[in-house]
């Protein structure tokens, strides 16, 4: 038999004491917080005890009992009744005091929140008038409530008011012996500071005043918040109005292209996260903007909004380089290619686009030479890249990958952590090797752009309180946003020393493009301009716009912070974005789809099984509504038993 | 629902008599009145003072041990089962699955009231699961299929399918 415990647990006072106690013999060993003793649970739970049999008792209070019963000592009816007490009454309000005094220096609320229980304490003593909880002798529900409330009750900065019958109880338990043993081993004379460590390692306890979420094993008819139950009543309504008013409602208008903003009506701009051109599409990318925007902008037509919803393929930066590389090909060549692809797979899934195009177009150079480039919201900075001597040239991002310095994931890539999300400069890495030769770059100094995000982060806080409360944000869009505002904005570097790029049109710049994270999103106007000559009519116009952006998770910063700011900088009465909807990743499996690594199901596979597109839709969006990160299971009997 | 618990528990045990409750508190906590004594206040006290009084004692355990693990997961069924969140569901489901992978019954072999409550227990997550998520939890699906069809165990609780294919057509029934 053996007992794990760990120190400043609260939970182990318990076990503790009633090892001293019941006098049984019984190996104790102690283990960090972290340590996973029993193996069938997820999350440690601790005091945990292996009995003889090999089974383990995880529950503190079972283990006290069973010290008590081998020691000859059962549990009555009365003992019972404490204990579930104990475990359902008492135990919630303690985690939330100790949460208060031990991690939020509330010591001043815990009486409130102990309230309820020490005076059901109090009350039960008083009109039993024995010295024990259960009669004239210690019983295991006074070691184990004794144990409980010991950190509160001995820490005498704590006012908790006067229950004469409580105290009385308290000190016999005080004064033992074996509580007392137990507790110096616990809490090291620390009192409740002892318990820090073990307290933060915890989740954070919901308070019984406001549970917002609905326990979900709680019998519909017996919760009276949660959702509303439909009547009769107006579930007629809505069939009366489906089958009678559908006639009376306006025909979709053929649309008439080019679709410019009306006076009069709502118009929504829609875009989806441009997918990057260099493979075929996944059904991540595909449920992970371009159907949930592509449902959401059929809707807004339904609705008689003026809708336009463009989108396209972006096809600047050193992923395309690369896969030129791999196939022989100029980067021109690929974008042409998987450009046809991406198309031809979007049009099979029914995406409803107004106008699908291109970044690599004239009218994205053009619109660069008047953006803020010439405003005052760009700095010049001397940056030190990775240069690999052997390619004989600077690596970025995307060509560089090693160890991430903030997670030490060993296949961060050179922008991008795939693992933590963070954004990181290929500098930062640890062990960096360049990605096409293996070698170790050096570092280099070079002259770049930076986007001075930090002077407009005022400008983007003003807009962004009132995007964010007026309009569709996605919860995680939201936090991610927030995430990164509170991390303090730096100045973003916004060049790189690549070929194939939109040239910078300044003349110090020649040999550098646009980093493509920051002349991808202008890809909408330039993509919009191709569509027609007046696309300023949708981008310079926020009275009459507004503006719908939809990607998946992982670009939100991009959108909500750096391409707002670029707008912001460029002085032009740019639309900005109103409402931003973010998707969780699509998990294949349960690792990350992705075209770089080959992982996934992709976009003609998908028309290759036979199935047809509409139930691709449907399946992929069954999933997405799922909410948190989904995953793809592949099996038919999930869609056949829905459809 | 812990009235309708308590009920059900007198039929399978086969008290005749059935017992009068009432509830305490917001939470709603059951409370058997006595008339020889003072009253007995908790789903898992009353649970346990019913089977005691049926004289069915092997129903919490046969063994010092197999006790400790009764008590432990009618605790837990009070504890942590009633009122897990929805994020909960997965961790409680996957650690359920883990721990009855080599057992039967909650207590080894030996059926106990441990069955008994925690599947009233999660018979409402049970039902919520599709065929697939089903199968994903194999063993508790198992245990869950067992208990649901023991002998006068399952009351005022609709039974849950667990099988994609019914053995038998229709007309065998």
């Amino acid at each position: 038999m053996k007992l794990f415990v760990s120190e400043g647990n609260p939970h182990c006072l318990k076990v503790l004491a009633a090892l001293e106690v019941t006098g049984a013999k019984c190996d104790v060993q102690y283990v960090n917080h972290e340590e996973r003793v029993v193996p069938f649970l997820s999350r440690p739970a601790l005091p945990a005890l292996l009995l003889p049999s090999g089974l383990h008792l995880f529950s503190s209070n079972a283990i006290c009992r069973y010290l008590f019963e081998v020691n000859g000592q059962d549990s009555s009816e009365l003992c019972n009744q404490w204990l579930e007490w104990e475990a359902t009454e008492l135990q919630p309000a303690l985690l939330q005091a100790l949460h208060m005094a031990v991690l939020q220096g509330k010591g001043s609320e815990v009486s409130k929140v102990l309230q309820g229980p020490l005076n059901y304490l109090d009350q039960s003593l008083s009109k039993k008038n024995t010295p024990y909880l259960t009669g004239e002798a210690v019983s295991v529900a006074d070691v184990v409530l004794w144990a409980a409330l010991y950190p509160i009750l001995s820490d005498s900065s704590l006012a908790l008011g006067d229950r004469k019958s409580v105290k009385i109880w308290f000190d016999h338990g005080a004064a033992m012996h074996s509580l007392q043993c137990a507790a110096q081993k616990v809490l090291q004379g620390k009192g409740l500071q002892g318990m820090k460590s073990y307290m933060q390692k915890q989740p954070a306890p919901q308070s019984s005043q406001c549970r917002d979420t609905q326990p979900c094993n709680s019998s519909p008819a017996e919760s009276e918040e949660g959702e509303r139950l439909v009547s009769e009543e107006e579930i007629e309504a809505a069939a009366l109005t489906w089958s009678k008013s559908l006639n009376a409602c306006p025909l979709v208008a053929n649309r008439q292209h080019p679709i410019l903003p009306q006076e009069g009506k709502r118009n929504l701009l829609v875009t989806s996260a441009l997918p990057y051109v260099n493979n075929v599409p996944h059904l991540g990318n595909i449920i992970g903007c371009v159907l949930s925007a592509d449902v959401f902008s059929r809707y807004g037509r339904l609705r008689d909004w003026n809708v336009l919803f463009v989108c396209g393929t972006d096809e600047y930066g050193t992923a395309t380089e690369n896969k030129a590389r791999e196939e022989g090909l100029t980067p021109q060549q690929i974008c042409d290619k998987y450009h046809a692809v991406h198309s031809s797979i979007y049009k099979w899934f029914q995406i409803d686009f107004d106008y699908f195009g291109r970044t690599t177009t004239e009218k994205q150079t053009e619109i660069f030479s008047g953006d803020s480039t010439s405003t005052g919201f760009l700095v010049e900075d001397t940056v030190e890249q990775l240069r690999c001597e052997s390619c004989q040239r600077f690596l970025a991002d995307r060509f560089v990958e090693g160890t991430c310095p903030h997670c030490s994931y060993p296949e961060a890539r050179g922008d991008q952590c795939d693992k933590c999300g963070r954004l990181i400069n290929a500098v930062e890495l640890r062990e960096p090797q360049c990605k096409v030769c293996r070698q170790t770059p050096v570092i280099r100094s070079s002259k770049h752009l930076f986007l001075d995000l930090p002077k407009l982060e005022t400008q983007l806080e003003q807009w962004l309180d009132k995007s964010t409360s007026t309009g569709d944000w996605t919860a995680n869009a939201k936090q991610i946003t927030r995430s990164w505002l509170r991390d303090g904005l730096k100045p973003r570097c916004i060049t790189r020393d690549l070929k194939w790029g939109t040239p910078v049109p300044h003349p110090d710049f020649k040999e550098k493009v646009f980093y493509v994270w920051f002349d991808a999103p202008i890809g909408y106007l330039s993509i919009t301009a191709n569509y027609t000559d007046k696309w300023e009519t949708w981008w310079k116009n926020p009275h009459q716009v507004e503006l719908y952006n939809f990607m998946a998770k992982d670009n939100v910063p991009f959108h909500s912070v750096v391409f707002p700011c670029s707008l912001l900088g460029a002085q032009d009465n740019y639309t900005l974005v109103n409402h931003l909807v973010a998707t969780e990743y699509l998990n294949y499996e349960d690792t990350k789809f992705s075209k770089s690594r080959g992982v996934g199901v992709f976009g003609d596979m998908a028309k290759d099984t036979g199935i047809p597109s509409d139930v691709w839709r449907f399946y992929l969006l069954v999933r997405a509504s799922r909410g948190t990160g989904f995953s793809l299971l592949l099996g038919r009997h999930g869609y056949e038993k829905q459809l | 629902m812990a009235l309708r618990e308590l009920s059900s528990l007198e039929k399978f045990l086969g008290l005749k008599k059935p017992n009068k409750y009432s509830t305490q508190g917001d939470k709603k906590v059951p409370v058997l009145q006595s008339n020889n004594g003072p009253a007995l206040v908790g789903l898992v006290t009353i649970a346990c003072h019913l089977v005691k009084e049926a004289k069915r004692p092997e129903l919490l355990g046969d063994s010092a041990e197999s006790r400790a693990v009764v008590q432990q997961w009618l605790e837990h069924r009070v504890t942590k089962l009633d009122g897990c969140t929805k994020e909960d569901v997965k961790t409680v489901l996957k650690d359920f699955n883990l721990y009855l992978q080599d057992k039967v019954y909650l207590a080894g072999n030996q059926f106990t009231l441990a069955d008994i409550f925690m599947y009233y227990g999660i018979h409402s997550l049970i039902v919520e699961l599709a065929i697939q998520e089903k199968e994903q939890y194999m063993n508790v699906t198992r245990w869950f299929d067992h208990i649901q069809h023991y002998p006068g165990i399952r009351h005022h609780l609709p039974p849950v399918a667990v099988l994609r294919n019914r053995i038998y057509t229709g007309r065998h029934h």
